[in-house]
Protein backbone atom coordinates (compact mmCIF):
# COMPACT_ATOMS: atom_id res chain seq x y z
CA UNK A 1 0.00 0.00 0.00
CA UNK A 2 0.95 3.68 -0.93
CA UNK A 3 2.52 5.65 2.06
CA UNK A 4 1.15 8.76 0.30
CA UNK A 5 -1.93 8.85 -1.88
CA UNK A 6 -2.47 12.27 -3.18
CA UNK A 7 -5.93 12.13 -5.42
CA UNK A 8 -7.06 14.80 -7.71
CA UNK A 9 -5.84 17.45 -6.14
CA UNK A 10 -6.96 20.97 -7.12
CA UNK A 11 -5.79 24.51 -6.28
CA UNK A 12 -6.12 28.16 -7.82
CA UNK A 13 -4.67 31.27 -7.22
CA UNK A 14 -7.34 33.71 -8.05
CA UNK A 15 -7.82 33.31 -11.54
CA UNK A 16 -4.60 31.00 -12.03
CA UNK A 17 -5.12 27.04 -11.69
CA UNK A 18 -2.17 26.22 -10.60
CA UNK A 19 -2.70 22.31 -9.95
CA UNK A 20 -5.41 20.86 -11.91
CA UNK A 21 -6.51 17.16 -10.85
CA UNK A 22 -2.95 16.00 -9.88
CA UNK A 23 -2.89 12.55 -8.29
CA UNK A 24 0.40 10.84 -7.09
CA UNK A 25 1.30 8.18 -5.00
CA UNK A 26 4.55 7.07 -2.73
CA UNK A 27 5.27 3.86 -2.25
CA UNK A 28 6.86 2.72 0.76
CA UNK A 29 10.79 2.21 1.09
CA UNK A 30 11.09 4.12 -2.66
CA UNK A 31 12.57 7.24 -3.72
CA UNK A 32 9.72 8.91 -6.01
CA UNK A 33 10.32 12.03 -8.26
CA UNK A 34 8.19 14.51 -9.03
CA UNK A 35 9.44 16.48 -12.25
CA UNK A 36 8.61 19.25 -14.21
CA UNK A 37 8.79 22.62 -16.28
CA UNK A 38 9.28 25.96 -13.73
CA UNK A 39 5.94 27.16 -12.76
CA UNK A 40 4.51 23.28 -12.83
CA UNK A 41 2.46 23.27 -9.79
CA UNK A 42 5.15 21.31 -8.09
CA UNK A 43 5.94 23.34 -4.91
CA UNK A 44 2.28 24.08 -5.12
CA UNK A 45 1.72 20.46 -4.47
CA UNK A 46 3.92 19.82 -1.97
CA UNK A 47 2.63 22.30 -0.15
CA UNK A 48 -0.13 20.78 -0.28
CA UNK A 49 0.39 17.58 0.76
CA UNK A 50 2.24 18.75 3.90
CA UNK A 51 -0.68 21.02 5.00
CA UNK A 52 0.76 24.45 4.29
CA UNK A 53 -2.14 25.19 1.45
CA UNK A 54 -5.41 23.69 1.91
CA UNK A 55 -6.62 22.37 -1.72
CA UNK A 56 -9.47 23.47 -3.61
CA UNK A 57 -10.38 20.38 -4.44
CA UNK A 58 -8.96 16.83 -3.74
CA UNK A 59 -7.86 14.49 -1.13
CA UNK A 60 -4.69 13.32 0.48
CA UNK A 61 -3.99 10.15 2.52
CA UNK A 62 -1.05 9.75 4.54
CA UNK A 63 -0.34 6.76 6.22
CA UNK A 64 -3.57 5.22 5.73
CA UNK A 65 -5.01 8.62 7.64
CA UNK A 66 -7.23 11.53 5.96
CA UNK A 67 -4.70 14.25 6.40
CA UNK A 68 -6.24 17.05 3.73
CA UNK A 69 -6.43 20.16 5.45
CA UNK A 70 -4.58 19.20 8.53
CA UNK A 71 -2.40 21.85 10.20
CA UNK A 72 1.42 21.24 9.35
CA UNK A 73 2.68 20.50 12.80
CA UNK A 74 -0.28 17.93 12.75
CA UNK A 75 0.80 16.20 9.40
CA UNK A 76 4.71 16.53 10.81
CA UNK A 77 4.04 14.46 13.84
CA UNK A 78 2.34 11.64 12.04
CA UNK A 79 5.58 11.39 10.39
CA UNK A 80 5.48 13.33 7.26
CA UNK A 81 7.92 16.36 7.07
CA UNK A 82 8.84 18.67 4.13
CA UNK A 83 12.20 20.64 3.43
CA UNK A 84 11.88 24.11 1.91
CA UNK A 85 12.99 24.92 -1.80
CA UNK A 86 14.01 28.25 -0.52
CA UNK A 87 15.90 27.61 2.99
CA UNK A 88 14.70 28.54 5.58
CA UNK A 89 17.15 28.24 8.55
CA UNK A 90 17.19 29.14 12.03
CA UNK A 91 19.86 31.55 10.95
CA UNK A 92 21.10 32.72 14.47
CA UNK A 93 20.81 29.44 15.67
CA UNK A 94 24.06 27.13 15.66
CA UNK A 95 23.87 23.92 12.99
CA UNK A 96 23.83 21.55 15.83
CA UNK A 97 20.73 23.88 17.60
CA UNK A 98 19.01 23.85 14.68
CA UNK A 99 19.00 20.28 13.89
CA UNK A 100 17.85 19.53 17.65
CA UNK A 101 14.69 21.72 17.08
CA UNK A 102 14.02 18.59 14.59
CA UNK A 103 14.90 16.40 17.17
CA UNK A 104 13.15 17.82 19.81
CA UNK A 105 9.49 16.26 18.07
CA UNK A 106 10.54 12.93 20.12
CA UNK A 107 12.89 13.75 22.51
CA UNK A 108 11.79 16.07 25.55
CA UNK A 109 15.18 16.85 26.97
CA UNK A 110 17.22 19.33 25.78
CA UNK A 111 20.90 17.68 25.98
CA UNK A 112 19.58 14.55 24.35
CA UNK A 113 18.19 16.39 22.04
CA UNK A 114 21.75 18.07 21.10
CA UNK A 115 23.16 15.15 21.31
CA UNK A 116 21.31 13.25 18.79
CA UNK A 117 21.54 16.46 16.40
CA UNK A 118 25.58 15.03 16.42
CA UNK A 119 24.67 11.86 14.72
CA UNK A 120 22.19 13.48 11.97
CA UNK A 121 24.93 15.89 11.61
CA UNK A 122 27.32 12.95 11.39
CA UNK A 123 24.91 11.51 8.73
CA UNK A 124 24.62 14.14 6.46
CA UNK A 125 28.57 14.90 6.62
CA UNK A 126 28.33 18.33 8.36
CA UNK A 127 29.92 17.01 12.02
CA UNK A 128 32.62 19.96 10.80
CA UNK A 129 30.29 22.39 10.87
CA UNK A 130 28.04 22.02 14.16
CA UNK A 131 28.88 24.57 16.06
CA UNK A 132 28.61 27.21 13.01
CA UNK A 133 25.66 29.69 13.34
CA UNK A 134 23.33 28.51 10.55
CA UNK A 135 23.38 31.83 8.82
CA UNK A 136 27.00 31.69 7.73
CA UNK A 137 26.33 28.31 5.59
CA UNK A 138 27.24 28.35 1.63
CA UNK A 139 24.22 27.28 0.05
CA UNK A 140 25.54 23.37 -0.24
CA UNK A 141 25.50 23.56 3.60
CA UNK A 142 22.27 24.95 3.87
CA UNK A 143 20.56 22.72 1.98
CA UNK A 144 22.31 19.66 4.32
CA UNK A 145 21.19 21.58 6.98
CA UNK A 146 17.49 21.61 5.58
CA UNK A 147 17.71 17.62 5.03
CA UNK A 148 19.56 17.23 8.41
CA UNK A 149 16.78 18.74 10.88
CA UNK A 150 13.87 17.24 8.61
CA UNK A 151 15.76 14.17 9.05
CA UNK A 152 16.14 14.46 12.79
CA UNK A 153 11.94 14.53 13.37
CA UNK A 154 12.67 10.51 12.44
CA UNK A 155 10.22 11.14 9.67
CA UNK A 156 8.53 7.75 7.42
CA UNK A 157 7.89 10.10 4.58
CA UNK A 158 10.29 12.97 3.50
CA UNK A 159 9.60 15.53 1.02
CA UNK A 160 12.64 17.19 -0.45
CA UNK A 161 12.00 20.42 -2.51
CA UNK A 162 15.27 20.90 -5.00
CA UNK A 163 17.82 20.26 -1.92
CA UNK A 164 20.06 19.81 -5.31
CA UNK A 165 19.83 23.00 -6.95
CA UNK A 166 22.52 25.63 -6.91
CA UNK A 167 25.15 22.95 -6.23
CA UNK A 168 28.28 22.35 -7.80
CA UNK A 169 28.37 18.58 -9.28
CA UNK A 170 30.45 17.47 -6.98
CA UNK A 171 28.50 18.25 -4.15
CA UNK A 172 25.59 16.91 -6.15
CA UNK A 173 27.19 13.50 -6.18
CA UNK A 174 27.31 14.14 -2.44
CA UNK A 175 23.84 14.81 -1.29
CA UNK A 176 22.60 11.94 -4.32
CA UNK A 177 24.75 9.55 -1.82
CA UNK A 178 23.31 11.05 1.30
CA UNK A 179 19.70 10.66 -0.22
CA UNK A 180 20.52 6.99 -0.97
CA UNK A 181 21.13 5.85 2.66
CA UNK A 182 18.30 7.36 3.79
CA UNK A 183 15.92 5.46 1.44
CA UNK A 184 18.40 2.14 2.38
CA UNK A 185 17.15 3.05 6.08
CA UNK A 186 13.91 2.55 5.10
CA UNK A 187 12.54 6.27 5.28
CA UNK A 188 10.01 6.88 1.93
CA UNK A 189 11.14 9.63 -0.17
CA UNK A 190 9.32 12.18 -2.68
CA UNK A 191 11.23 14.67 -4.17
CA UNK A 192 10.88 17.48 -6.57
CA UNK A 193 13.90 18.00 -8.47
CA UNK A 194 15.67 20.02 -11.82
CA UNK A 195 18.79 17.76 -11.81
CA UNK A 196 17.81 15.42 -14.20
CA UNK A 197 20.61 13.46 -14.25
CA UNK A 198 20.58 13.08 -10.65
CA UNK A 199 16.77 12.31 -10.81
CA UNK A 200 17.45 9.82 -13.20
CA UNK A 201 20.38 7.71 -11.51
CA UNK A 202 18.23 8.26 -7.85
CA UNK A 203 14.44 7.46 -8.66
CA UNK A 204 12.48 4.31 -8.37
CA UNK A 205 9.48 5.97 -9.96
CA UNK A 206 8.64 9.55 -11.59
CA UNK A 207 5.99 11.81 -12.01
CA UNK A 208 5.72 14.67 -14.60
CA UNK A 209 3.65 17.25 -13.47
CA UNK A 210 2.87 20.23 -16.64
CA UNK A 211 1.05 22.89 -16.21
CA UNK A 212 -0.76 21.83 -13.24
CA UNK A 213 -1.50 18.25 -14.17
CA UNK A 214 0.16 14.89 -13.97
CA UNK A 215 1.57 14.31 -17.78
CA UNK A 216 3.19 10.77 -17.23
CA UNK A 217 4.05 8.52 -14.74
CA UNK A 218 6.72 5.77 -14.82
CA UNK A 219 10.18 4.55 -14.53
CA UNK A 220 13.35 6.59 -15.24
CA UNK A 221 13.57 5.02 -18.75
CA UNK A 222 10.18 4.87 -19.96
CA UNK A 223 9.84 8.73 -18.64
CA UNK A 224 13.13 9.73 -20.67
CA UNK A 225 11.87 8.55 -23.80
CA UNK A 226 8.46 9.72 -23.54
CA UNK A 227 7.06 12.13 -26.10
CA UNK A 228 4.87 13.87 -24.07
CA UNK A 229 7.69 15.03 -21.78
CA UNK A 230 10.04 15.84 -24.35
CA UNK A 231 7.69 18.30 -25.64
CA UNK A 232 6.86 19.63 -21.91
CA UNK A 233 10.11 19.95 -21.88
CA UNK A 234 11.72 20.91 -24.97
CA UNK A 235 8.64 22.48 -26.83
CA UNK A 236 6.31 20.86 -29.48
CA UNK A 237 8.70 21.47 -32.00
CA UNK A 238 11.22 19.65 -30.68
CA UNK A 239 9.13 16.50 -31.05
CA UNK A 240 8.34 16.78 -34.26
CA UNK A 241 11.83 17.57 -35.72
CA UNK B 1 26.23 33.51 40.37
CA UNK B 2 28.82 36.22 41.00
CA UNK B 3 25.80 38.98 40.33
CA UNK B 4 23.40 37.05 42.64
CA UNK B 5 25.75 37.50 45.71
CA UNK B 6 26.64 41.12 44.61
CA UNK B 7 22.86 42.19 44.59
CA UNK B 8 22.81 39.54 47.39
CA UNK B 9 24.73 42.11 49.71
CA UNK B 10 24.22 45.03 47.76
CA UNK B 11 22.49 46.96 50.55
CA UNK B 12 24.90 46.33 53.37
CA UNK B 13 27.15 48.56 51.93
CA UNK B 14 24.86 51.52 50.69
CA UNK B 15 24.77 54.11 53.38
CA UNK B 16 22.02 56.17 51.66
CA UNK B 17 18.59 55.91 50.33
CA UNK B 18 19.00 57.58 47.06
CA UNK B 19 21.12 54.67 46.09
CA UNK B 20 18.87 51.74 47.87
CA UNK B 21 15.94 53.71 45.59
CA UNK B 22 18.69 53.56 42.72
CA UNK B 23 18.97 49.86 43.02
CA UNK B 24 15.41 48.92 43.83
CA UNK B 25 14.10 50.28 40.71
CA UNK B 26 16.71 49.30 39.13
CA UNK B 27 15.88 45.53 39.53
CA UNK B 28 11.66 45.99 39.11
CA UNK B 29 13.22 47.60 35.70
CA UNK B 30 14.79 44.07 35.06
CA UNK B 31 12.16 42.26 36.33
CA UNK B 32 9.68 44.00 33.48
CA UNK B 33 12.70 43.88 31.27
CA UNK B 34 12.74 39.77 31.37
CA UNK B 35 8.73 39.35 31.16
CA UNK B 36 9.50 41.46 27.85
CA UNK B 37 12.21 39.85 26.86
CA UNK B 38 10.68 35.81 27.12
CA UNK B 39 8.00 37.05 24.51
CA UNK B 40 9.59 39.50 22.29
CA UNK B 41 13.33 38.59 23.01
CA UNK B 42 13.35 34.66 22.63
CA UNK B 43 10.18 34.62 20.77
CA UNK B 44 10.47 37.10 18.46
CA UNK B 45 7.22 38.37 19.14
CA UNK B 46 7.50 41.83 19.64
CA UNK B 47 5.25 43.71 22.41
CA UNK B 48 4.72 47.29 22.10
CA UNK B 49 2.22 46.82 24.61
CA UNK B 50 3.30 45.59 27.87
CA UNK B 51 1.83 48.01 29.73
CA UNK B 52 -1.24 45.89 29.63
CA UNK B 53 -0.11 43.00 31.46
CA UNK B 54 1.83 45.50 34.30
CA UNK B 55 -1.31 47.82 34.34
CA UNK B 56 -3.92 44.53 35.40
CA UNK B 57 -1.31 43.46 37.46
CA UNK B 58 -1.11 46.70 39.60
CA UNK B 59 -4.57 47.28 39.29
CA UNK B 60 -6.19 44.57 40.14
CA UNK B 61 -4.40 44.19 43.07
CA UNK B 62 -5.21 47.60 44.24
CA UNK B 63 -8.81 46.83 43.32
CA UNK B 64 -8.83 44.17 45.49
CA UNK B 65 -7.25 45.78 48.31
CA UNK B 66 -9.04 48.57 48.53
CA UNK B 67 -12.71 47.64 47.23
CA UNK B 68 -12.82 44.14 48.40
CA UNK B 69 -10.50 44.80 51.40
CA UNK B 70 -8.87 41.59 50.45
CA UNK B 71 -4.81 40.88 51.87
CA UNK B 72 -1.77 41.79 50.00
CA UNK B 73 -0.59 38.92 49.60
CA UNK B 74 -4.12 37.28 48.08
CA UNK B 75 -4.65 40.09 46.23
CA UNK B 76 -1.06 40.23 44.59
CA UNK B 77 -1.43 36.14 44.07
CA UNK B 78 -5.15 37.08 42.04
CA UNK B 79 -2.97 39.93 40.37
CA UNK B 80 -0.50 37.94 38.54
CA UNK B 81 -2.99 35.26 37.63
CA UNK B 82 -5.15 38.13 35.84
CA UNK B 83 -2.06 39.00 34.16
CA UNK B 84 -1.26 35.68 32.69
CA UNK B 85 -5.29 35.60 31.85
CA UNK B 86 -4.87 39.12 29.63
CA UNK B 87 -1.64 37.29 28.36
CA UNK B 88 -3.73 34.46 27.57
CA UNK B 89 -6.47 36.51 26.11
CA UNK B 90 -4.24 38.88 23.89
CA UNK B 91 -2.33 36.14 22.62
CA UNK B 92 -5.08 33.64 21.70
CA UNK B 93 -6.93 36.98 19.77
CA UNK B 94 -3.88 37.91 17.74
CA UNK B 95 -1.54 34.29 17.25
CA UNK B 96 -5.37 32.84 16.29
CA UNK B 97 -5.15 35.65 13.42
CA UNK B 98 -1.74 35.08 12.31
CA UNK B 99 -0.75 38.75 12.99
CA UNK B 100 3.12 38.85 13.24
CA UNK B 101 5.69 41.75 13.39
CA UNK B 102 4.87 45.41 13.39
CA UNK B 103 0.77 43.92 12.89
CA UNK B 104 1.48 42.26 16.36
CA UNK B 105 3.01 45.17 18.20
CA UNK B 106 0.19 47.37 16.99
CA UNK B 107 -3.03 45.19 18.66
CA UNK B 108 -0.85 44.84 21.93
CA UNK B 109 -0.01 48.76 21.67
CA UNK B 110 -4.17 48.84 20.51
CA UNK B 111 -4.59 46.43 24.17
CA UNK B 112 -3.30 48.50 26.15
CA UNK B 113 -4.55 51.61 25.28
CA UNK B 114 -8.05 50.48 25.30
CA UNK B 115 -7.80 49.43 29.11
CA UNK B 116 -5.97 52.68 29.79
CA UNK B 117 -9.25 54.10 28.78
CA UNK B 118 -11.45 52.31 30.33
CA UNK B 119 -9.85 52.42 34.21
CA UNK B 120 -9.68 55.98 33.33
CA UNK B 121 -13.17 56.46 32.90
CA UNK B 122 -14.39 54.04 35.50
CA UNK B 123 -14.76 55.22 38.95
CA UNK B 124 -14.31 51.91 40.65
CA UNK B 125 -10.81 51.67 39.09
CA UNK B 126 -10.58 55.73 40.36
CA UNK B 127 -11.54 56.80 36.95
CA UNK B 128 -8.97 60.07 36.68
CA UNK B 129 -7.63 60.23 40.20
CA UNK B 130 -6.39 56.66 40.35
CA UNK B 131 -6.23 54.02 43.21
CA UNK B 132 -4.34 54.85 46.18
CA UNK B 133 -3.98 51.87 48.44
CA UNK B 134 -4.09 53.03 52.34
CA UNK B 135 -0.31 53.04 54.10
CA UNK B 136 -0.09 50.41 56.76
CA UNK B 137 3.51 48.83 57.16
CA UNK B 138 3.99 45.41 57.79
CA UNK B 139 4.56 41.84 56.18
CA UNK B 140 1.31 40.88 56.06
CA UNK B 141 0.30 43.97 54.22
CA UNK B 142 3.53 43.29 51.91
CA UNK B 143 4.53 46.73 52.86
CA UNK B 144 7.74 47.68 55.09
CA UNK B 145 8.61 51.15 56.64
CA UNK B 146 12.52 49.68 56.39
CA UNK B 147 13.16 50.48 52.38
CA UNK B 148 15.82 47.65 52.63
CA UNK B 149 12.62 45.43 53.07
CA UNK B 150 11.48 46.25 49.56
CA UNK B 151 14.66 45.98 48.12
CA UNK B 152 14.86 42.23 48.96
CA UNK B 153 11.24 41.93 48.04
CA UNK B 154 11.74 43.01 44.29
CA UNK B 155 15.64 41.18 44.74
CA UNK B 156 13.58 38.01 45.60
CA UNK B 157 10.89 38.13 42.28
CA UNK B 158 13.51 39.28 40.17
CA UNK B 159 15.72 36.50 40.81
CA UNK B 160 12.82 34.10 40.41
CA UNK B 161 11.85 35.74 37.26
CA UNK B 162 15.69 35.40 35.80
CA UNK B 163 16.02 31.59 37.56
CA UNK B 164 12.61 30.95 35.10
CA UNK B 165 14.10 32.01 31.85
CA UNK B 166 17.10 30.11 32.74
CA UNK B 167 15.48 26.82 32.49
CA UNK B 168 13.32 28.41 29.82
CA UNK B 169 16.38 28.56 27.68
CA UNK B 170 17.81 25.61 28.47
CA UNK B 171 14.55 23.46 27.67
CA UNK B 172 12.37 22.36 24.60
CA UNK B 173 10.00 25.18 24.98
CA UNK B 174 12.98 27.71 24.96
CA UNK B 175 14.41 25.79 21.59
CA UNK B 176 10.88 26.24 20.20
CA UNK B 177 10.63 29.72 20.62
CA UNK B 178 14.14 30.40 18.99
CA UNK B 179 12.74 28.76 16.26
CA UNK B 180 9.57 30.33 15.86
CA UNK B 181 11.37 33.79 16.14
CA UNK B 182 14.02 32.37 13.66
CA UNK B 183 11.44 31.21 11.19
CA UNK B 184 8.29 30.24 11.89
CA UNK B 185 7.16 28.60 8.80
CA UNK B 186 10.00 26.08 9.25
CA UNK B 187 9.21 25.94 13.01
CA UNK B 188 5.85 24.48 12.06
CA UNK B 189 7.43 22.16 9.27
CA UNK B 190 9.20 20.25 11.89
CA UNK B 191 5.98 19.77 13.86
CA UNK B 192 5.71 22.68 16.38
CA UNK B 193 2.30 23.69 17.36
CA UNK B 194 3.26 27.61 16.99
CA UNK B 195 0.08 28.96 18.13
CA UNK B 196 0.47 26.75 21.76
CA UNK B 197 3.65 28.09 22.13
CA UNK B 198 3.31 31.54 21.39
CA UNK B 199 0.38 31.32 23.55
CA UNK B 200 2.19 29.53 26.31
CA UNK B 201 5.05 32.84 26.24
CA UNK B 202 2.39 35.40 26.13
CA UNK B 203 1.03 34.17 29.26
CA UNK B 204 4.49 33.29 31.00
CA UNK B 205 5.42 37.23 29.59
CA UNK B 206 1.98 38.67 30.91
CA UNK B 207 2.23 37.06 34.66
CA UNK B 208 5.55 38.12 34.77
CA UNK B 209 4.65 41.09 33.87
CA UNK B 210 2.09 41.77 36.27
CA UNK B 211 3.94 40.76 39.02
CA UNK B 212 6.13 43.84 38.37
CA UNK B 213 2.74 45.79 38.77
CA UNK B 214 2.21 44.11 41.85
CA UNK B 215 5.47 45.36 43.65
CA UNK B 216 4.99 48.46 41.58
CA UNK B 217 2.02 49.25 44.29
CA UNK B 218 3.04 47.37 47.08
CA UNK B 219 5.96 50.19 46.68
CA UNK B 220 4.32 53.20 45.34
CA UNK B 221 0.73 52.38 46.95
CA UNK B 222 -0.14 54.52 44.06
CA UNK B 223 -1.40 53.79 39.96
CA UNK B 224 -3.49 55.91 37.87
CA UNK B 225 -4.16 54.88 34.49
CA UNK B 226 -1.01 56.66 33.05
CA UNK B 227 1.51 54.75 35.07
CA UNK B 228 -0.08 51.96 34.69
CA UNK B 229 -1.48 51.39 31.10
CA UNK B 230 0.19 54.28 29.82
CA UNK B 231 2.78 53.64 26.70
CA UNK B 232 5.60 55.02 29.05
CA UNK B 233 5.38 51.89 31.02
CA UNK B 234 5.31 50.02 27.15
CA UNK B 235 8.72 51.05 26.37
CA UNK B 236 10.67 50.75 29.78
CA UNK B 237 9.19 47.12 29.08
CA UNK B 238 10.92 47.14 25.93
CA UNK B 239 14.32 49.47 26.08
CA UNK B 240 15.84 47.48 28.96
CA UNK B 241 15.93 43.78 26.70
CA UNK B 242 17.24 45.83 23.59
CA UNK B 243 19.73 47.62 24.92
CA UNK B 244 21.27 44.89 27.07
CA UNK B 245 20.09 41.80 25.01
CA UNK B 246 17.38 40.39 23.74
CA UNK B 247 17.24 37.21 23.39
CA UNK B 248 19.55 36.68 26.48
CA UNK B 249 19.42 35.85 30.54
CA UNK B 250 20.82 38.95 31.40
CA UNK B 251 20.15 41.12 28.76
CA UNK B 252 17.48 42.81 30.79
CA UNK B 253 19.43 43.33 33.76
CA UNK B 254 22.30 44.81 32.22
CA UNK B 255 19.95 46.93 30.22
CA UNK B 256 18.11 48.18 33.02
CA UNK B 257 21.32 49.16 34.59
CA UNK B 258 22.49 50.72 31.74
CA UNK B 259 19.72 53.05 31.65
CA UNK B 260 19.46 53.70 35.33
CA UNK B 261 23.07 54.89 35.17
CA UNK B 262 22.16 57.10 32.32
CA UNK B 263 19.12 58.51 33.54
CA UNK B 264 21.15 59.53 36.71
CA UNK B 265 23.94 60.86 34.74
CA UNK B 266 21.65 62.94 32.42
CA UNK B 267 19.86 64.73 34.94
CA UNK B 268 23.04 65.36 36.49
CA UNK B 269 24.83 66.73 33.62
CA UNK B 270 22.03 68.24 32.28
CA UNK B 271 19.45 69.16 34.79
CA UNK B 272 16.33 67.39 35.96
CA UNK B 273 14.27 69.09 33.16
CA UNK B 274 11.18 66.90 32.11
CA UNK B 275 12.23 64.47 29.32
CA UNK B 276 15.75 65.35 29.10
CA UNK B 277 16.50 61.53 30.16
CA UNK B 278 14.26 60.25 27.52
CA UNK B 279 16.05 62.14 24.81
CA UNK B 280 19.17 60.02 26.12
CA UNK B 281 17.90 57.10 26.05
CA UNK B 282 16.36 57.60 22.61
CA UNK B 283 19.95 58.18 21.36
CA UNK B 284 21.13 55.53 23.23
CA UNK B 285 18.37 53.16 21.70
CA UNK B 286 19.54 54.71 18.43
CA UNK B 287 23.23 54.07 18.74
CA UNK B 288 23.21 50.28 20.16
CA UNK B 289 20.20 49.39 17.35
CA UNK B 290 22.98 50.97 14.21
CA UNK B 291 26.38 49.94 16.21
CA UNK B 292 25.26 46.58 18.43
CA UNK B 293 21.97 44.83 17.08
CA UNK B 294 22.33 42.32 19.85
CA UNK B 295 22.94 44.79 22.66
CA UNK B 296 25.23 45.35 25.49
CA UNK B 297 25.47 41.45 25.77
CA UNK B 298 26.33 41.08 22.21
CA UNK B 299 29.45 43.39 23.00
CA UNK B 300 30.72 41.09 26.02
CA UNK B 301 30.68 37.71 24.13
CA UNK B 302 33.08 39.60 21.52
CA UNK B 303 34.68 40.67 23.44
CA UNK B 304 35.14 37.48 25.64
CA UNK B 305 35.83 35.60 22.05
CA UNK B 306 38.52 38.48 20.80
CA UNK B 307 40.48 37.92 24.42
CA UNK B 308 40.20 34.23 24.34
Amino acid sequence: MAVLEARGIVRRFGGLLAVSDASLEAQPGRITALIGPNGAGKTTLFAIVAGFLKPDGGSVRFDGRETTGMAPHRICRLGLVRTFQIVQPFGALSVRENIAVGAHLHERRRARALEEAEGIARQVGMEAQLDRPAEGLTIAGRKRLELARALATRPKLLLLDEVMAGLTPTEVGEIVAVIKRIRDSGVTILLIEHAMQAVMSLSDDIYVLNQGRIIAHGAPRDIASNPQVVEAYLGSRAVHA
Amino acid sequence: MLLFVFFLVLPLFIGSRFWLGFWTTTLFFALLGQSWNILGGYGGQVSFGHAVFFGTGAYVSAVLQVRFGLDAWTSAALAVAAGALVGAFVGALSFRYGLRGSYFALVTLAFAEVFRVLVNAWDFTGSGFGMLVPMKPGAANLQFADRTWFYYMIFVLAVLAYAITWRVERSRFGAYLLAIRENEDAARALGIDAFRIKLAAITLSGAMAAVAGVFYIQYYLFVDSHLGYGPAMSVNALLAPLIGGAGTVLGPLIGAVALGALAELTSLLLGKEPGVNLLAFGVLLLVILRFLPNGLMGLLKRAQRGSS
